[in-house]
């Protein structure tokens, strides 16, 4: 399978490229694995590669077989929405889509809606997608999460728990699939999230700016390289990034094959149960992301091991806040872990 | 007149540096990304301005409150109307500019945010943000002047020091050429980030765009390899604004200031001496030397008050307050109060389009009859800010503090679906402080709340004049204020600092006449172990609710003030 072609000026930084962050990114390959797992939240101070990464992840996604002219990615021609009027049927493979959430857009924009101009130039009722649609089987990415106007995480908050977009206005009446993995990032000191919010992401890290020196002269060194020889730069990495590439799919593969012993499972209620984390979405997502991490290491069933390396990212937003304890909740999570579930 | 390139390097002259700055800028927009220039209005901006014309791209100037569309594109209206079809309009962003963005400190989180995205991204132009902010707290967004790599201070230089800047045309483009040659040493490579770290630079765009202007620097010299003084000169530009700490060099700095006490943390350790090396201190000198003089002493205190005011003042909370969430427009006829919608209006006239047309032959254009008039609607949902003012008195007892520091975090914590910001007074001693301006974050309230002292007398009288300015703040952003005051009620020093209890008690109920008369709701929690009688009496001249809490712990207290306030 190729990767969809795009000019050099145009290509993001390569994922493998990006220097340290080995949670965010293993947090980012797992949504690839499993898009059921439910999106990553990374929240860090500026000029930590936070977008650097969301943008490089998307170039590193395998494509998605669909519908050529299908506004919401249909898998099928039988799944293509009845609204759409869709010319050409053909399936196609085209570039797993990500879409740019941008702070400030409007209500339509998001969930579409009356198509003005051929309302005023043919007088008909059509509907005019809008970025839920065309996230749809993808990634939908809002920079700077925590800014986002409420009325837009609204709508959000319902759209990503029901993967169904329902648009009722303007004497429409129109719903589509809408299942999209959520990917936010923001300054926690512009603000705090709101919890309905935060418990949509499946899984939250934390990044800071690498804090030896020696990292950090190569992170500058390989964006510097990527700015001033690109071409040259990404032919370097090109074949690690299509190994990643080829490790997704082959994980997406091993996926359903994949044992989960019992006492995994007991593992999972444990944590959970040990941590106060609130209701069951915790051990869900807990689960999930130990089993496409088990694939994606090429195991043949789920261990401890893989439990405890995403705890943090899986559990670490789902706690009861508790401002009086200082620590952070990955702290906690960590001393909890070692206390439940010793490795 | 010589060219600017040509005297740059070793001579700081603040307006020597500025011609230099704008020759960099105009030799690689690309890679610098932009300028922050704070300074008055005036003909020395003006100066400055006007050597935009050098760089190799479309100036355009717009101010804070521009629509988005203008920006980044949208349906053009008028042109859509008179085609009879949807016509889109770019945006200036679609050409690349070289943005002039004015009195940047009014721009707003949400535009500041897609501002970033946009030089972020590929084929963008270049912001000069000019930046009119009165004094250290009132800045542009950090979210946008963090990818600026230029930072000029334009309020020491008067008129007699300045003269037109040249930008020969001819030397610029000369530059350019060369500028994919320029090498840097690798050794410089790393020296550069080791100096980042030193002067607690976390971002990682810092060292990037140092490189970038030390190559422009060599560029514009006519070398082909960065020196030890385009380095010096790049670090003054980029690295200057950005130093939360500095390290001691020598004895050059009659005063060096402490590290931040809220700074970044673990790593605002002092940095490792063996490090300093004869290049560094000359770059650190350069960087020191770029410093407007006030920045040594802000960096000390003022560097978290300034990502605070980012945090929490001008941006998304005031505009959203004035606009009101906005609702579903509904149809009505307009009354002359009520605001039209005219999308919706048109929406809502779009579908009939046809018939009318063949009902009304001979009329041309668009027909909208009363029915489908659609009035705007807002939802006033004013944030409302919880302002404690404590009682950080010996009196009160630093236990006290403590618990009002847990309730103030507990009640952040739930405040978020509610919209609420907390700010935090204290009084003790002889002067009362405001130790949290407006936030609803819990990082800056953490960090802030930390080292919170405790001890002295009571002004009491003090503390309610503070709560009442800071309710006057707030009621102009456009948030309703609430005070909650902790207290013992024992008030015993004067507002001229004389420890006199008559006084004292007599000013507090001036001050508490003159609070109930702005009408700012109250709340008065009595922590003194046995209720105040004289404290009741304080809260009835509020008209303020009196809530006598003794040994309330954190957990308690914020249970009583999220009852009391419902």
């Amino acid at each position: 399978m190729t990767a969809p072609t795009i000019s050099p000026m145009m290509q993001p930084f390569p994922f493998s490229a990006i220097v340290g962050q080995e949670e965010m990114k293993r947090a980012m390959v797992l949504t690839a694995v499993d898009p059921g797992i439910g999106g990553v939240l990374v929240f860090g101070d500026r000029g930590t590669g936070k977008s650097t990464a969301v943008r490089a992840l998307a170039a590193l996604l395998p494509p998605i077989k669909a519908v050529a002219g299908c506004p919401v990615n249909s898998a099928s021609p039988e799944a293509v929405p009845d609204w759409a009027e869709v010319g050409d049927r053909r399936m196609i493979s085209k570039p797993t889509p990500v879409i740019d959430l941008p702070l400030g857009v409007t209500e339509d924009r998001v969930v579409g809606a009356l198509d003005i101009e051929r309302a005023l130039t043919r007088g008909e009722k059509a509907f005019e997608p809008g970025l839920l649609a065309r996230a749809n089987r993808g990634y939908l990415y809002i920079d700077e999460v925590n800014l986002l106007e409420d009325h837009i995480v609204d709508l959000l908050l319902d759209v990503a728990q029901s993967g169904e977009n329902v648009v009722e206005r303007e004497g429409l009446s129109i719903r589509h699939p809408a299942r999209f993995v959520l990917v936010g990032s923001g300054n926690p000191e512009e603000g705090e999230l709101r919890p309905q919010l935060l418990d949509r992401f499946g899984l939250s890290v934390d990044v800071t700016s690498p804090r030896d020196v020696a990292t950090r002269v190569e992170v500058i060194r390989r964006r510097d390289a990527y700015d001033r020889e690109r071409e040259a730069f990404l032919k370097k990495w090109h074949g690690k990034d299509a190994a990643l590439r080829k490790a997704i799919l082959a994980a997406r593969e091993a996926l359903p094959l994949l044992t989960t012993p019992d006492q995994v499972l007991e593992d999972c209620a444990t944590l959970c149960i040990a941590l106060g984390s609130d209701g069951l979405r915790g051990e869900l997502t807990l689960l999930r992301a130990a089993r496409a991490l088990a694939a994606f290491d090429k195991a043949p069933a789920v261990t401890r091991t893989h439990l405890r390396d995403v705890a943090g990212s899986a559990l670490r937003h789902r706690l009861r806040r508790d401002p009086l304890d200082d620590a952070g909740s990955g702290v906690r999570v960590a001393r909890i872990l070692d206390e439940v579930l010793p490795g | 007149m010589s060219d600017p390139g040509a005297r740059v390097v070793g001579s700081f002259l603040p307006w020597a540096r500025v011609e230099v700055a704008m020759s960099l800028l105009a030799v690689d927009p690309q890679s610098l990304r932009g300028l922050w220039l704070r300074g008055r209005a005036g003909p020395v901006r003006d100066r400055v301005l006007a050597a935009l014309d050098g760089l190799p791209m479309p100036v355009r100037r717009v101010h804070p409150s521009v629509a988005d569309e203008v920006l980044f594109g949208g349906i053009d209206l008028t042109a859509s109307l008179a085609a009879g079809r949807g016509v889109a309009t770019a945006g200036l962003l679609a050409t690349g500019p070289a943005l002039i963005l004015t009195m940047a400190e009014r721009c707003g989180a949400g535009l500041a945010v897609r501002l970033g995205q946009w030089l972020d991204g590929q084929g963008a132009g270049v912001v000069v943000a000019l930046d009119e902010g009165a004094d250290g707290d009132e800045t542009a967004p950090p979210a946008l002047t963090e990818r600026l790599a230029l930072f000029l201070d334009l309020d020491a230089i008067g008129w007699q020091e300045t003269r037109d800047i040249r930008m020969n045309p001819a030397r610029l483009a000369a530059a350019r050429e060369r500028l994919p040659y320029v090498t840097v040493d690798h050794d410089m490579v790393t020296r550069m980030v080791h100096l980042a770290a030193d002067l607690g630079i976390v971002s990682m765009r810092a060292p990037l765009m140092v490189l970038s202007a030390a190559r422009a620097s060599a560029a514009v010299r006519g070398s082909d390899k960065v020196a030890d003084t385009d380095l010096q000169l790049a670090a003054s530009l980029v690295y200057g604004h950005r130093a939360i700490r500095f390290p001691e060099v020598e004895d050059q700095a009659p005063e060096p200031p402490p590290p931040p006490p809220d700074g970044e943390g673990d790593d605002a350790r002092s940095p490792d001496p063996d490090r300093l090396e004869v290049p560094e201190d000359m770059v650190l000198e350069a960087v020191r030397a770029a410093l407007p003089a006030d920045v040594l002493a802000r960096l000390a205190a003022g560097r978290a008050a300034r990502s605070a005011k980012g945090a929490s003042g001008t941006g998304a909370a005031r505009k959203g307050n004035r606009r009101g969430r906005p609702l579903p427009p509904r149809a009505g006829a307009p009354d002359g109060q009520s605001r039209i919608d005219p999308v919706a209006t048109l929406r809502a006239a779009a579908p009939w389009q046809a018939v009318r047309r063949a009902l009304t032959p001979g009329r041309s254009g668009i027909q909208i009859r009363p029915s489908d008039f659609r009035l705007r609607r807002f939802q006033e949902t004013s944030d409302r800010v919880l302002i404690f003012t404590v009682d950080a008195s010996g009196s009160s007892a630093l236990a006290r503090l403590a618990e009002a520091k847990g309730a103030v975090e507990l009640l952040l914590a739930q405040a978020y679906a509610r919209r609420d910001h907390v700010a935090l007074v204290a009084f003790r001693g002889k002067v009362a402080e405001l130790l949290l301006p407006p936030t609803r974050s819990l990082v800056q309230t953490k960090r802030r709340l930390a080292g919170l002292p405790g001890g002295g007398g009571t002004p009491l009288a003090a503390g309610l004049q503070m709560a009442e300015e800071v309710a006057r703040l707030t009621r102009s952003r456009g948030m309703t204020p609430t005070i909650a005051l902790l207290t013992d009620g024992r008030a015993n020093v004067a507002l001229d600092g004389r420890g006199d209890r008559v006084t004292a008690m007599a000013e507090a109920q001036v001050a508490a006449r003159r609070l109930s008369l702005t009408g700012t709701p109250a709340l008065v929690i009595d922590t003194a172990t046995r209720p105040q009688a004289e404290l009741r009496a304080l809260a009835a001249v509020m008209g303020a609710t009196y809530l006598p809490l003794p040994r309330a712990d954190a957990r308690r207290m914020a249970a009583a003030l999220s009852g009391a306030l419902g």
